[in-house]
């Protein structure tokens, strides 16, 4: 630090300033300050679309059954909107994780019904599997400086390919993968991937007629499904990540201006790198989840989830561009996606409205952000 | 420490890149406290002189001291641990992030235990606030993005970082090129407060006018050679300015130059 000598004669004493910087912080609105959060777009959507399905659908949806029918295919997309939000904060995109879903799901299958690994190692061999194909498409990116949009639409079709290929060639020619479930077998491993938690909350709350139960006293839902659970923990690591600890402000930087952030000293690369092998790991985590779930894996799992989950990570506040954006924002576009999708059946239109809705959804989100940088930035 | 040991020494400096010779024998000396203002037309050899300076290129032959000390920098990493650092005309900030995060882009303290290791953004944001006031930048919250900075204020945030952490050399590039009249007063003010704290400052700069207003000492560039190093006393703007266009006759153009500030 540099404060030996005090340059200019108009410095006023320390406590003074204190003084002055305390009123000029109460100058900023209450407005501007939500104004400025990422995730604003996202969380007036879910409120809209909630209103807008309380007014139409069945009242059952928004029971606890309803909600967890809702979360539960907002969770699946939601582990990969959050992972693809924070790459596209770092300035890339990964086309590739829907493909990488269903090649995960072929390892893990493969890895416990051909090679009959534990349960355990089978998990985490799928996770290096995915870490290293992660890493391999980030460094071709990098190396090659070439959009990340084709690097990884080649890897679209490369892993979708292989998936395809793989599944013949382990079951003689199905394209679907059985008896992984089975073999997995029950273990404390397998509750914290496949099932419920949280049962005995639930028939607690039930006991008491908090929550809804049978004749019998089991609550109509036992639990949580973990799908959700790791969902929620993972919106909020990556949230923490982002913006409280230092790996965080470097992937803002990266994805904002890559050359700026390397004459700072930020390791860009390295972090490119990292995300793209979080975002890869996070379709293995969606794949374990979903193919212990069924039992089996087939080669059409996680398809076109790489666009949902971009386009979840947009109604969350990211721009394309990168560099600005959250994590808590993917969550509540993933959850907005789970309740049209699901909820579309609890009212009386025709369900293949979904897409209409969605494209919709996608094309205010796109506007509402580009509106919100301009005011952030006072650009133009 | 010497006092009177120059803070940067180059000697003979040669930069090939291929068959191209960038830099055919620079000399300059920066020393504490004064500002030196590196001065020459497009072409003349300053990006690559700053950027040699920098860490970026390393020199094909010739001497670089700093403090006395003969050095070999690798990367930009090794130029700022030896205290020499380069604010860059457009490459400083980052628009879409706050003031705070900026500020301590890519030097972030933390605290606590790993994993749970987080940045102390309370005190991040205090240093800026004090650092900020000090430059007499009227931010009123270190939260608001750096894009809403004017041009100016983006160039003395940068060399108020430079400053901060510990910087003994500072490399401007270009600072002021941008910048408007109010804008472009407010950064040359803060380049002579810079100054005062014992600094030693690489101005560069296309417009002599900028130059004379802050520099004690003018080294001109020209074709990767130096024409010459001049105290503020021993020249007058005019030459200054002709011998920048490498000896043209240039009295019409300075004429119009006159007006500007």
């Amino acid at each position: 630090m540099v404060n030996t000598t005090q340059p200019t004669a108009d410095l006023s004493p320390a406590p003074v300033v204190e003084k002055i910087q305390d009123e000029r912080l109460r100058e900023v609105s209450l407005l501007t300050k939500i104004m400025r959060r990422p995730e604003l777009g996202a969380l007036a959507g879910l409120v809209l679309v909630t209103i807008f399905f309380l007014s139409t659908a069945d009242a059952s949806m928004f029971t606890l059954a309803g909600i967890m029918n809702i979360l539960s295919p907002a969770a699946q997309l939601g582990v990969l909107a959050i992972a693809a939000a924070l790459l596209m904060i770092g300035g890339e995109f990964d086309l590739s994780i829907g493909s990488m879903v269903a090649f995960t799901g072929l390892v893990f299958g493969a890895f416990i019904t051909i090679s009959g690994w534990p349960l355990l190692l089978a998990i985490a061999g799928t996770f290096v599997v995915a870490a290293v194909l992660g890493g391999l498409n980030g460094q071709m990116v990098i190396r090659t400086r070439l959009p990340s949009f084709i690097v990884t639409l080649a890897f679209l079709f490369i892993l979708r390919g292989l998936s395809l290929v793989g599944l013949k060639w382990a079951t003689g020619g199905s394209t679907q993968m059985r008896g992984i479930g089975d073999q997995a077998g029950e273990s404390l491993v397998r509750e914290l991937f496949s099932g419920v938690a949280f049962e005995g909350v639930f028939s607690w709350l039930a006991a008491h007629d908090v929550i809804a139960k049978f004749p019998n006293g089991t609550p109509t839902v036992t639990g949580m499904p973990v799908s959700i659970v790791w969902f929620i923990l993972f919106a909020l690591v990556a949230t923490w990540l982002l913006l409280r600890t230092r790996a965080g402000n470097w992937i803002f930087a990266a994805g904002g201006d890559a050359n700026a952030a390397r004459n700072s000293g930020v390791p860009v690369d390295r972090v490119k790198t990292g995300l793209f092998m979080l975002t890869a790991c996070a379709a293995a985590l969606v794949a374990i989840l979903t193919v212990l779930d069924a039992g089996s894996t087939d080669a059409r799992r996680g398809f076109q989830k790489e666009f949902e989950a971009i386009i979840a990570a947009v109604i969350g506040g990211c721009l394309l561009t990168g560099g600005y954006g959250s994590a808590i924002g993917a969550f509540f576009g993933a959850i907005i996606f789970g309740m049209v999708s699901i909820g579309l059946t609890y009212t009386r239109f025709d369900s293949d409205w979904f897409q209409v809705f969605l494209g919709a959804m996608l094309l205010l989100a796109v506007l509402f952000n580009n509106f919100i940088r301009r005011k952030v930035t006072g650009e133009r | 420490m010497d006092n009177e040991t120059p803070l940067i020494d180059i000697r003979n400096l040669v930069k090939h890149f291929g068959s191209v010779i960038a830099l055919s024998g620079v000399s300059l000396t920066v020393r504490r406290g004064e500002v030196m203002c590196l001065l020459g037309d497009n072409g003349a050899g300053k990006s690559t002189l700053i950027k040699t300076l920098a860490g970026v290129h390393r020199p094909t032959s010739g001497e670089f001291f700093v403090e006395g000390q003969s050095v070999a920098f690798a990367s930009p990493r090794d130029a700022l641990d030896a205290g020499i650092a380069t604010v860059y005309q457009d490459l400083a900030m980052i628009p879409l992030m706050s003031v705070t995060r900026n500020f301590f882009m890519g030097r972030e303290p933390v605290k606590g235990i790993w994993p749970f290791r987080n940045v102390d953004f309370a005190h991040c944001d205090e240093v800026t606030r004090e650092e900020m006031h000090r430059i007499g930048i009227d931010v009123r919250d270190p939260h608001q993005a750096v894009g809403t900075l004017s041009g100016g204020e983006r160039q003395c945030v940068a060399i108020a970082r430079a400053v901060y952490f510990g910087a003994k050399v500072l490399i401007l590039d270009e600072p002021t090129s941008a910048l408007g009249v109010a804008q472009t007063s407010m950064v040359l003010k803060y380049i002579h407060q810079v100054r005062q704290k014992g600094l030693g400052v690489i101005f560069i700069t296309h417009n002599v006018r900028h130059a004379y207003a802050v520099g004690d000492r003018f080294t001109v560039l020209n074709r990767g050679k130096t024409l010459g190093t001049y105290a503020k006393l021993e020249i007058q703007i005019e030459e200054l300015q002709n011998l920048m266009a490498g000896g043209k006759e240039l009295q019409a153009v300075s004429e119009e130059l006159g007006g500007m500030v």
